[in-house]
């Protein structure tokens, strides 16, 4: 759709980077996932039995409503079983905004005592011992999305009626329980989902994989707000004019016109995550939206919202005088054509008799 | 961002060209720096696809690595490479001048003066972005561990020599780079947008391209059109005009041109191999000459245009004429430069995988206080950035308007002359709150003593800054401003006359700020024997640090 807007995305992937990146996943897995499993192990679960051999269910199943069931079959056996179990590429099912969307993590591993944890494996190196933050918590908020697609399994899966909520309080407080209580668990299945999840990568500059535990508490509550607040898409859908149409097959204008009746807050941080970011940069400039420049930018300046409001104030051409954020304006505009002119000599060196 | 950067940048748009944020240049520019404009291959750490490197603009050396997941092929291009920085480095190491340190004798515990050398000048690296910094660090990190054949004959893939030495000086100027204010490793973005405000994000300046397009666009153009352009425009391969800067590459360049050049070379390489005879192989060597020479062209048109724009970033900056305090800085930078070059001939070891707690505290109060130490001086040399603070309530310009004598009580009286400035500005002043002018280059302290026709109470007037509510409650102004009456306190000299010029007079313009202007160092760390054992010190030491030079493990097959 950003192509026939005429503001095609940036986004794409090098071939290197992604025969690499699975090239790395396949050796972690490899062998039944056995190295993968003793990572869990030594990182996340050290009390438990060492894993022997890990369980691989089969997880192939027709339709992603297919693999969403067979993966929660697999997961509710080996939640019973009470072995190492690793889920390769199980598909989770989680509602935004009033849709379900599919997810499908690296992995999930089921403990022996029947708890789950999510897996994420990146190709980017843990260099003695640490990786680069923002793509950790690129990986942590990616997680925390899985986590909350698994408690929804996990409170389905609970023979408790109140379900999710129950699940979700007892996980919580389970958190900071020892493990022995959580035997006491099993009569009452609903599997406790970890908050804290695996990361593995590579370890410095070789292809050995390396593992860290991440806590995603945080990310999984801001997650979850975030998703408990956006707008639903049918309410966003009653309040298009009768018959818009998103197909990128429209006409240019047409389509623009489509796009445009959804509103949208354009800031600099959208060009590295949404595809439709240069449209609406394109927008927000030709508005003369201050936005376009920075979030912070819009904090500073009060009412003014756009750059010709800003600037025309600035020269005490328009807004009022006793608004501090004006009063300000002009005096910085002031300061600054006084610095640039040479005016007064203010320089600290130019003054006095001492120079 | 102070309010006058977003106005400067609010200009930018309205005008279409970048504005000035600086009215003199605030790093050093060597004369002879060495830029280097690396590229890597997407995905995996520190395997380089190549690099532009040198001092000469018109005569770049290009390094090309045309299997970057070939270990010999990527130990060949960081020993080139080490051939064209060390000597670089080593033609700086050799000019030194006399300079003294102080430093504690061991047998007295006494500070004294010590004789030592200072390199005259230090070689000075720049890469295109911050990005190239990192990479430099990476670049460092993944050779300095690295062991040659002579240092252990028995090491299963020995690196060719010097390479463990270019390692430990990457490290070096890519910490260094992390220090505020010094330029030994720069970035170009971040000097230029130093230097001017563009009118599109932070975010956005990152962009070498799009960053000079703003602040220097073509003359039938806008700013805010050539920027686009350079970010987004293609030609008919689907190729950027414009590369990125590096050293990541655009994923189309690499699926499309580079992917199809590495697997033609990868083929006429394993041809080769199978070659029966010396004719058959001496084609097949034609093929893999004409494959290499492929991939070397498409990496020299990747890097080319960076190399260039980065050479026009330089002349844009140097320009602008050098502000005082940056020859102090880069002073500065000549002594770590000094000093690590006396750490490598005192053979000690690399740098280790992580700094003991008393290296990292001793690191991070550096930093801080060379923090402090850039701000108050770019505001001391650039009336542009000193207006900043005066907005914020952190400094203030005015004329005096009248001058009292008066004397210390005490013994032997000493002047304490009462200034009476008239200015516009709104500084933040505490009751007795000390200010500070230069005065010959050294700073001249005075105490806030009061308003004038205000009872002269010290009452904090507040600032433009951030609450802006100030401007209007400050009691003692009018149109006139306000009248700030100071008492000086040093620089007068001994005698009971002050010293001819060492008091302002009637009619001077004048600037004080609330900040200081020369830092002191904070407390000195304990000895390493009395540091607690939570902070490294012993027992500690028994855990040994030999492991922490031990050479990264590396991967069987030569996949990275």
């Amino acid at each position: 759709m950003a192509s026939a807007l005429g503001s095609p995305s940036a986004f794409g992937q090098s071939q290197f980077a992604f025969m690499r990146g699975n090239a790395f996943e396949a050796r972690v897995k490899a062998d039944g996932g056995a190295e993968l499993l003793r990572l869990v192990h030594e990182k996340l679960d050290a009390r438990a039995e060492p894993p022997t051999s890990g369980v691989v269910p089969d997880l192939s199943a027709v339709g992603p409503e297919g693999r969403t069931a067979r993966t929660a079959l697999a997961l509710r056996e080996a939640t019973a079983a009470g072995v190492w179990t690793l889920l390769d590429h199980p598909l989770l099912a989680l509602e935004v905004a009033g849709s379900p969307a599919f997810l499908e993590p690296d992995a999930v591993v089921v403990h022996p005592d029947g708890s789950w944890t999510v897996v994420e494996i990146k190709s980017f190196p843990m260099l003695d011992g640490s990786a680069d933050a923002a793509k950790v918590g690129a990986a942590a908020r990616q997680s925390a999305v899985y986590v909350l697609a698994l408690e929804r399994v996990a409170a389905r899966l609970g023979a408790e009626p109140e379900g999710r909520a129950g699940a979700e309080g007892r996980s919580a407080k389970e958190d900071s329980a020892e493990p022995e209580g959580r035997h006491a668990q099993d009569s009452a299945p609903a599997p406790k989902v970890r908050h804290t999840v695996l990361l593995v990568c590579p370890k410095d500059f070789s292809n050995l994989p390396t593992a860290s535990a991440v806590d995603i508490r945080k990310q999984r509550s801001v997650t979850r707000r975030q998703l408990d607040r956006l707008t639903r898409i049918e309410d966003i859908a009653d309040a298009l004019p009768e018959g818009t149409c998103f197909s990128p097959d429209l006409p240019t204008p047409d389509l623009t016109v489509a796009v445009e009746s959804v509103p949208a807050t354009y800031a600099p941080e959208c060009l590295s995550a949404c595809e439709l970011a240069f449209h609406c940069r394109d927008r927000s400039r030709a508005e003369g939206a201050v936005t376009s420049l920075g979030r912070s930018l819009r904090a500073e300046l009060g009412g003014l919202t756009t750059v010709a409001d800003v600037l025309s104030a600035s020269r005490g051409e328009s807004g009022d005088p006793t608004d501090p954020a004006v009063a300000a304006l002009r005096r910085a505009a002031e300061l600054r054509a006084e610095a640039l002119s040479g005016g007064p000599a203010l320089h600290p060196e130019a003054s006095g008799h001492a120079t | 961002m102070s309010l006058i950067t977003t106005l400067a940048r609010l200009e930018a748009v309205d005008t279409g060209r970048a504005q000035p944020l600086a009215t003199v240049r605030h790093r050093h520019l060597s004369d002879r720096p060495l830029v280097f404009v690396p590229l890597t291959t997407a995905g995996e750490a520190g395997a380089p696809l190549g690099a532009l490197v040198g001092t000469d603009r018109d005569a770049p050396r290009l390094l090309v690595v045309p299997q970057p997941r070939d270990r010999d092929l990527r130990f060949a291009f960081l020993a080139e490479l080490a051939d064209v920085v060390l000597p670089y480095i080593d033609s700086y190491a050799e000019d030194v001048e006399a300079a003294e340190r102080n430093e504690t004798d061991p047998e007295t515990g006494k500070r004294v003066k010590v004789e030592v050398e200072l390199c005259a000048d230090a070689p000075q690296l720049i890469v295109p972005s911050r990005a190239g910094i990192d990479f430099v660090r990476l670049l460092g990190r993944s050779m300095r561990f690295r062991r040659t054949a002579e240092q252990d004959p028995e090491t299963p893939h020995p690196a060719p020599p010097r390479v463990p030495l270019l390692g430990r000086w990457l490290t070096h100027y890519g910490e260094r780079a992390r220090v505020p204010g010094s330029s030994l490793l720069l970035a170009l973005t971040d000097v230029l947008s130093r230097h001017w405000a563009t009118g599109q994000s932070s975010l956005e300046d990152q962009h070498l391209g799009a960053l000079l397009a703003w602040i220097d666009p073509p003359d039938d153009e806008s700013g805010a059109e050539a920027a686009l352009r350079a970010e987004l425009q293609r030609d008919a391969k689907g190729q950027l005009v414009c590369p990125p800067a590096g050293p990541a590459t655009d994923p189309a360049f690499d699926n499309k041109l580079l992917a199809p050049a590495i697997e033609r070379y990868d083929r006429a390489r394993t041809a080769l191999a199978a070659a029966e005879d010396g004719i058959e192989a001496d084609d097949r060597l034609g093929e893999l000459t004409a494959a290499e020479r492929q991939i070397r062209d498409l990496v020299a048109s990747r890097t080319r245009p960076t190399w260039d724009a980065v050479w026009r970033g330089l002349d844009l900056l140097r320009a602008l004429p050098e502000g005082a305090h940056a020859t102090d800085r880069w002073t500065r930078d000549r002594w770590s430069f000094t000093g690590h070059r006396d750490r490598v001939l005192a053979g000690e070891p690399p740098q280790p995988r992580r700094d003991d707690a008393v290296t990292a505290a001793n690191k991070l109060a550096t930093r801080e206080r060379e923090q402090a130490r850039l701000e108050a001086q770019e505001a001391l040399d650039d009336p542009l950035v000193m207006a900043g603070r005066r907005l914020a309530g952190e400094a203030f310009a005015g004329e005096v308007t009248d001058v009292v004598m008066a004397y210390s009580e005490g013994k032997r009286p000493s002047p304490r002359p009462l200034v009476t400035v008239r200015t516009d500005d709104r500084p933040h002043l505490g009751e007795r709150a000390k200010v500070y002018r230069s005065l010959g280059g050294k700073p001249q302290a005075a105490e806030f003593v009061g308003y004038e026709g205000n009872g002269g109470n010290g009452e904090e007037q507040g600032g433009y800054g951030e609450e802006h509510g100030g401007y209007q409650s400050g009691g003692a102004l009018d149109d006139n401003g306000a009248l700030v009456v100071l008492r000086v306190v040093d620089k007068m000299g001994r005698g009971k006359e002050p010293e001819t010029g060492s008091v302002p007079e009637k009619g001077d313009l004048v600037c004080f700020t609330l900040f200081e202007h020369e830092q002191r160092g904070g407390a000195k760390l304990p000895d390493p024997e009395e540091t607690p054992w939570t902070h490294g010190g012993p027992p500690g030491e028994t855990e040994a640090t030999p492991q922490l030079h031990a050479p990264d493990a590396v991967t069987e097959e030569d996949v990275l």
